[in-house]
């Protein structure tokens, strides 16, 4: 065997090459997740991209693959390779807060049938990210605890609202991570970090154990640095669930194998359309000038490239900004301070009843975005203003879903870019909501339609990164893997031998520093959050109910 | 499509029981005004003659073998409970005392 490799060689394989060097036994699951502990601790006080570590779990996890592979034990593809989860995603034992004070300290009962299938595939779970607070956001700037910083430029953010999960992935913290994608959560983070992320068909994995937000456009998914990467976790989190009852009872398409086909880069006989409404105008010529190229080499791979016409695309955001928030008001109303989370008590001069007990906890417990959108859907599925509104907005997703018909009679797969933009500075887009819901224009109509898309890199503009967008037709998630592979080898063949890119500098930084004890980690950015906690609520009316008064 | 004042955002407060300061609400009722000019546009294509969409990808219902599951433990309900007592979740007062409104 050759000699043994370093932290940051070890951090940098693909998930893919991480698992065959597990199966082939030249590396073991434990110094594989050491290895990510020491670049999560050497990079977590610039980039905050967790919101806890598990490093104690993840290494008995991986002590146990170690065990059961040198006992001569067929595992699974994955086991033993680490994985990351966005804290929308339960965790049983492990704390979970979508990223919101009124969370702070839940350690869930249960686990979400994505985490039982991470566990039944052993893959060590490293932490849990940092999102918007209930993913509700495109900045990760919403967390109430704190932002996320970009790893390509720290000065920027990182996307949202999993820009956690996405900056891990690009930082080498994580080599695969989980998120949720409402309107854009996971692509538009993989646009502004340089990774790939997939929102899978609606119904395509179980959203039992996901945090909802808007249950009709929520979906989770996998985050990873390549195609197959994605692919390999998206086959594992994959498949019917009786627990989830929009769940799809079919297996999932074989997307492993239509990412290793497209890296063979032969598109020949796809048909692939450009969707004209979804560039021009708001989008930033880095953008449009590697949108326009990734196209061509879409063209010299055989694909036969057209334009293509969505012409409800315009009416998706606004339609979205109905929906979403009429499904937040509803499904965020189970925080009321009764049975799990924070509990705000009233001051002593307002009457100590259960109503005013709820109102004083989600003043406090809620952020200001939260705030909006449970106000706005409030009022948006209010008597006499429902039809309006909420019924408006349902007739255009059927006028966006008969858009997304119309133009796959034609062609195989969608194109577009995932995001308008590269990455912004933080705090550049906090003031105004409009600015900040824009955002997410390329990615919203696919959640609407229930369609599966992803986002993977197109090179870099201006220093940062640019998503690139496949969408395909509903419970197809297989036709835009091929694409994307082929898309992606042709990127590596023309950028050739890759100097250093800057997103390594942790892993670099960690093979020079010593081993970090998992006791250590597990207190990575603890301290942070109770003081987030405590300052926000020191400035709001009320008495917080501690559970040290418990009778 | 309504102009919200801050009343109204006040009144929708303690309708979804967020206790909103004043200053707050003035915010709010700004960002919602805006925000409720820039969906307006979708009065303009949601005619009568289009079905409103709720799941985008339609299921017939499912149904499963009755087979018994275990639920969680009277323990494990109320293990995150902010104040529980003899196994029990412990509520503020219901009646009385409505002056928020």
């Amino acid at each position: 065997m050759s000699e043994r490799m370093n932290d940051a060689q070890l951090v940098k394989l693909t998930a893919a090459q991480m698992a065959e060097k597990l199966q082939a036994g030249e590396v073991t699951s434990r110094e594989l997740v050491q290895a990510h502990i020491n670049v999560i601790a050497a990079a977590e006080p610039e980039l905050k991209a967790f919101l806890s570590v598990s490093a104690t779990e993840a290494l008995k996890t991986a002590d146990e693959v170690d065990r059961r592979r040198a006992a001569g034990e067929e595992l699974p593809e994955l086991a033993g390779v680490p994985v990351a989860i966005k804290d929308m995603i339960v965790t049983k034992g492990i704390e979970t807060t979508a990223a919101s004070r009124i969370l702070q300290g839940w350690i869930p009962p249960y686990d979400a049938t994505v985490v039982e299938k991470l566990k039944a595939n052993l893959m060590p779970i490293l932490g849990k990210t940092n999102l918007d607070e209930f993913a509700q956001g495109s900045s990760t700037e919403h967390s109430a605890y704190f932002p996320t910083h970009n790893p390509w430029d720290t000065e920027c953010v990182p996307g949202g609202s999993g820009g956690g999960s996405a900056s891990a992935v690009a930082a080498y913290e994580a080599p695969l991570a989980l998120g949720t994608d409402t309107g854009g959560s996971i692509r538009q983070p993989g646009a502004f970090t340089g990774t790939v992320g997939v929102k899978p068909t609606y119904g395509g994995v179980s959203r039992f154990g996901a945090i909802a937000m808007a249950s009709s456009l929520d979906q989770i998914g996998p985050v990873a640095r390549t195609v197959l990467d994605a692919a390999l976790l998206h086959e594992v989190i994959g498949g019917y669930d009786e627990r989830d009852s929009t769940s799809i009872p079919e297996p999932t398409p074989a997307v492993v194998k239509a990412a290793r086909e497209g890296q063979k880069m032969d598109l020949s006989g796809l048909k692939v359309g450009v969707v004209k409404e979804l560039s021009g105008k708001g989008y930033e010529d880095v953008v449009s000038h590697n949108f326009e190229h990734a196209v061509e080499l879409l063209k010299s791979m055989g694909a036969q490239v057209s334009e293509v016409s969505l012409p409800n695309a315009s009416y998706a955001l606004p339609a979205y900004y109905v929906l979403m928030p009429s499904e937040v008001s509803s499904n965020l109303a189970r925080y009321d301070g009764m049975r799990y989370g924070l509990r705000m008590m009233p001051p002593a001069d307002v009457a100590q009843t259960s109503a005013n007990m709820m109102a004083y906890t989600r003043e406090a417990g809620f952020g200001s975005e939260v705030k909006r959108r449970i106000l706005l859907g409030t009022y948006a599925l209010s008597a006499g203003f429902y039809d309006k509104w909420y019924g408006s907005a349902q007739k255009v997703r059927t006028l966006i879903i008969r858009d997304f018909e119309k133009a796959f009679e034609k062609v195989d797969v969608l194109v577009s870019p995932a995001s308008p933009t590269t990455a912004f500075k933080l705090g550049e887009e906090l003031t105004d909501p409009m600015t900040m819901y824009l955002n997410d224009v390329a990615t919203i109509p696919a959640n609407l339609a229930g369609i599966p898309a992803m986002s993977l890199p197109m090179g870099l503009g201006n220093g940062l990164p640019t998503g690139f967008q496949i969408m395909a037709p509903a419970k197809h998630d297989d036709m835009m893997y091929k694409p994307a592979a082929a898309l992606e080898a042709a990127f590596a063949k023309e950028a050739g031998e890759v100097s250093e890119l800057p997103t390594g500098k942790w892993a670099d930084q960690a093979a020079q520093n010593a081993d970090v004890t998992s006791a250590e980690a597990d207190k990575i950015n603890q301290a942070e959050k109770a003081e987030a906690v405590d300052a926000a609520l020191k400035a709001f009316p009320g008495v917080r109910v501690t559970k040290a008064e418990e009778k | 499509m309504p102009t919200f004042t801050k009343d109204q955002v006040q009144h929708l407060g303690w309708l979804v029981r967020i206790a909103l300061n004043d200053e707050e609400a003035d915010k709010l009722k700004d960002d919602m005004n805006v925000i409720s000019e820039a969906i307006n546009s979708i009065q303009e294509v949601a005619t009568q003659d289009v079905e409103p969409t709720a799941n985008p990808i339609p299921l017939e219902a499912h149904l499963r073998e009755d087979v018994p599951a275990t639920p969680f433990t009277q323990e494990e309900a109320i293990a995150g409970a902010p104040e529980a007592d003899s196994g029990m979740f412990v509520a503020p007062q219901i009646l009385g005392g409505e002056e928020s409104e």
